[in-house]
């Protein structure tokens, strides 16, 4: 009974943030239904015994990506209406097609399946623990060169990040 | 009494990734839309740590950690170039954004 708890209130408060997110008309309560969504996230992650990822998730998206998302919502203003008109011929049809597509697909799986998806394997019987040891053990042997591959691509980022924020023009105003 | 097992999380990931396409479709603001990015990636992630529950591996939850990696760099460069974007345009919103077409 535990177990069912566990898992149906975060799951609940994943799918009532992400509702949020797509409902919401002022971008900061958006902003505020992802983090719901993300630390709720990072507590079903703990009942799957990821405990290391589930404290990065806090850290890093609810924590770093969320205030970065926070901080460019206030420099472009949270009043500016959502614009409504539709500008682009035959979106409203695209997308309702593209939607029914995705629901009949959805239902035709859940129908076919009964809610019980096709695993190949049972469950194992023995649990893992992702703790930090675990994991280190793994990500710096095995996946070292992935790892080294994506601190190349976490500077290359920032590095773009600045070039694009960098205003040559007001620089110059204030020289 | 009821056991949850994998398919209950397979079934909230694949809620999750719904809603965040519904959103990718429907919403036009540039930023909004990049929240429902990060609740399709978020979806994902979580079919990853199901499946390392299920299979007893942990390289799954290794992808995870790539995936949030590589989630934080997109988001990095997206919102800088919203936010450049904006200086010039005035505006977040992607329909009026069709100068940036090729």
């Amino acid at each position: 009974m535990l177990d069912l708890f566990l898992f149906a209130i975060p799951a609940a408060f994943v799918l009532a943030g992400a509702l949020i997110v797509i409902f919401a008309k002022n971008p900061v309560h958006n902003a505020m239904g992802l983090v719901l969504t993300l630390a709720s996230l990072a507590v079903v992650y703990i009942t799957l015994n990821a405990t290391f990822v589930a404290m990065v998730q806090m850290l890093v998206y609810a924590g770093a990506v969320m205030t970065l998302f926070l901080f460019v919502i206030m420099m472009i203003g949270v009043d500016k209406a959502e614009q409504t008109k539709e500008e682009i011929k035959g979106q409203t049809f695209l997308v309702l097609g593209t939607l029914i597509l995705l629901g009949s697909l959805l239902t035709y799986i859940v129908i076919n399946s009964g809610f019980k998806w096709d695993l190949w394997f049972p469950a194992v019987d023995y649990s893992i623990e992702g703790t930090p040891d675990v994991l280190a053990g793994s990500l710096f042997t095995s996946w070292i060169f992935p790892f080294e591959v994506i601190s190349i691509l976490l500077i290359v980022a920032a590095t773009a990040a600045i070039a694009l924020a960098y205003d040559t023009k007001t620089r110059r105003d204030d020289d | 009494m009821i056991e949850v097992t994998t398919d209950w999380y397979l079934t909230l990931a694949a809620l999750l990734f719904s809603i965040g396409f519904i959103g990718m479709m429907v919403r036009k603001n540039a930023l909004i839309m990049f929240m429902c990015i990060e609740l399709m990636l978020n979806a994902v992630n979580l079919t990853f740590i199901t499946a390392s529950k299920h299979f007893g591996q942990i390289e799954p939850q290794i992808s995870v950690f790539f995936v949030l990696v590589v989630a934080a760099a997109e988001v990095v460069v997206g919102l800088a170039i919203i936010v450049s974007i904006f200086k010039k345009q005035e505006t977040a919103s992607v329909d009026i954004l069709r100068s940036s077409r090729g």
